[in-house]
């Protein structure tokens, strides 16, 4: 017996083709609103900030006229903010990840830790600040220091960190391992010499796209009380400092307008700076892809 | 013990049996392997092979759920023991894989891998070792001059030899090779054979392979699994001309499996 009637699909074919165009100008303008929009804040920021942006503004310290108000204190304590975090960052969630990938035994207690690294990683950033203001500002006694900004940094990108750096162990066939092992090698040496240099292309990039979400963030510095208006660089770890974000949210808070401008050049800058980082993230993924 | 003569015995598997979780690969396996042969394993899919020979280098233990009873013998010790290292047993027993798998890195570095991870640093060593590894897998004269480049830009065939070499490049005692030729074409496929017939000179081999002529080629005594078991074991010669059990002349006919 025939089950599909032609007379039946004929009659339904045009409201079929109908719901297939309506979905996909649907799909169409769900994508060009999300354009639309960032070319707007693009093009504002851009318009708006681009008289500001010189040679001066980069710098210049942070100044009580708009005219003579530059980014270097935050721009230069935003680097150190990065060099003290990326090495933290990098050796312990790289760290946790073999141990989570390679050594640890797969089973509740396993799991158990599994899951909470990916809860960690939807815990709201205000959170590690309030975490980072308890322990390493007060506890530890360590200030409101580049040192403490930098552990506490270190700490919210970490999960972002193992999650990136387990995906990366994992896609290293295992073939490659047996292949280690039945040379006689032990389990670190196939760790150092196999697994990590596969893998560490994927696990660069997540670093990085990580680090470059630390460069990004407001919230847990003002928490454990970064500066928000410095005339002077850092000088070792136990520097107070100020970053980007911070001196940008300062701005935008002025009441004169021509501050408006200078917070706008400050996000240019850090924009750059931002997609930047993500282009050698991409550029070492596309590059060290597709070996084995 | 049916062992010939002590000397020439290098493994000696005595009531070996293996469990995957519940699965009951290897049943009551008794064998001797011998000096400077190739002993050949032969048997239908899914009998064990692969397990049996991922056991002489303990490589099986790699697979979580694994439980193993019985003894192995290496020259005379147990290789279960709880005062032997695994590596050790690894740098004198190497393998060579079904599917070539080398490194991500150059060939050079392939064939010097064993070596560097068993300390030897110095370059004219490396390069001693990495030629004469080279040579000993018949693949010197098609790659001498490529050495630095990566080892996925070899063909299957010139990849499997390069993993040979890697395994030469450990001076192991015995080399075992799970169907090392499945994946190469009929010339690369008589190269390794060549290659085999070549190394038993210096190594024992143990070699599975699906291909009953290969077999019949190539080793000295062979062995049929079926289910687990061994059902028969003697010189290539007899066990292909006159096999003593039915399931061992119906497999060599080809009437099953
Ligand atoms: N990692 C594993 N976990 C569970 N069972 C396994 C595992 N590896 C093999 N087995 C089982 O053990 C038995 C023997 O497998 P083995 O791979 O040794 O067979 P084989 O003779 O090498 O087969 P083939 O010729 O297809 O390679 C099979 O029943 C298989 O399903
Ligand atoms: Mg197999």
């Amino acid at each position: 017996m025939q089950m599909i009637n032609n007379e039946k699909v004929k009659k339904r074919i045009l409201r079929r083709l109908a719901s297939n165009k309506f979905f996909k100008w649907l799909f169409i303008a769900a994508t060009g609103l999300a354009l639309l929009t960032l070319a707007v804040l693009l093009i504002r920021i851009v318009t708006q900030g681009a008289s500001s942006l010189d040679w001066n503004f980069m710098t210049s310290f942070a100044s009580r006229r708009a005219e003579d108000a530059g980014i270097k204190s935050a721009f230069v304590g935003t680097i150190w903010l990065m060099v003290v975090t990326a090495p933290i960052a990098f050796t312990l969630g790289v760290g946790t990840a073999i141990y989570l990938e390679e050594y640890a035994k797969k089973g509740k207690f396993t799991s158990l830790i599994q899951m909470n690294i990916a809860n960690l990683a939807g815990v709201p950033s205000i959170v590690f600040g309030l975490l980072g203001l308890t322990i390493f500002v007060r506890e530890l006694g360590l200030g409101r220091s580049v040192l403490a900004g930098g552990l506490t940094m270190s700490l919210l990108i970490l999960p972002i960190i193992v999650v990136a750096s387990q995906e990366a162990i994992r896609a290293v066939p295992g073939h490659l391992r047996e292949g280690s092992f039945a040379m006689g090698a032990t389990k670190w040496q196939t760790i150092i010499r196999i697994v990590i240099p596969s893998a560490l292309p994927g696990i660069l990039t997540g670093n990085i796209l990580a680090l470059s979400r630390a460069v990004g963030e407001t919230a847990p510095l003002i928490m454990i009380g970064a500066l928000t208006y410095i005339a002077f660089l850092p000088e070792n770890l136990m520097s107070q400092f100020t970053v980007m974000p911070i001196q940008i949210f300062n701005w935008t808070g002025r009441p004169q307008e021509a501050f408006q401008a200078v917070a706008a050049a400050g996000i240019i800058v850090l924009m750059i700076m931002l997609i930047i980082m993500n282009s050698i993230a991409v550029y070492i993924r596309n590059k060290f892809t597709k070996r084995y | 013990m049916t062992s010939p003569t002590k000397e020439e015995t290098v493994f000696n598997v005595e009531n070996l049996n293996l469990w995957y979780g519940n699965t009951h690969a290897l049943k009551n396996i008794n064998m001797d392997i011998a000096r400077n042969q190739v002993t050949a394993i032969i048997g239908p899919s899914g009998c064990g092979k692969s397990t049996f020979i991922k056991t002489l280098n303990r490589m099986v233990e790699m697979v979580p759920s694994v439980n193993i009873s019985g003894t192995i013998n290496y020259h005379g010790q147990g290789i279960f023991e709880s005062k032997y290292m695994v590596e050790e047993l690894r740098t004198r027993v190497g393998m060579v894989f079904q599917k070539p798998n080398p490194f991500p890195k150059s060939i050079y570095e392939n064939v010097a891998y064993g070596p560097r991870i068993h300390g030897i640093k110095k370059k004219q060593d490396l390069d001693a070792i990495v030629e004469k590894s080279l040579k000993g897998a018949a693949i010197w004269d098609e790659v001498k001059d490529r050495l630095d480049e990566n080892a996925y830009g070899l063909s299957g065939g010139q990849q499997q030899r390069i993993c040979i070499a890697r395994c030469l490049a450990i001076e192991p005692d015995v080399i075992l090779m799970d169907e090392p030729t499945s994946a190469l074409d009929p010339i690369s496929t008589l190269k390794v054979e060549e290659l085999v017939r070549e190394l038993k000179k210096d190594y024992t081999i143990v070699i599975v392979t699906h291909n009953m002529q290969q077999a019949a080629r190539i080793s000295d005594r062979t062995a049929f699994f079926l289910n687990g078991e061994v059902i028969e074991m003697s010189d290539t010669d007899k066990l292909f001309s006159t096999p003593e059990d039915k399931r061992t002349e119906d497999y060599i006919t080809g009437r099953f499996g």
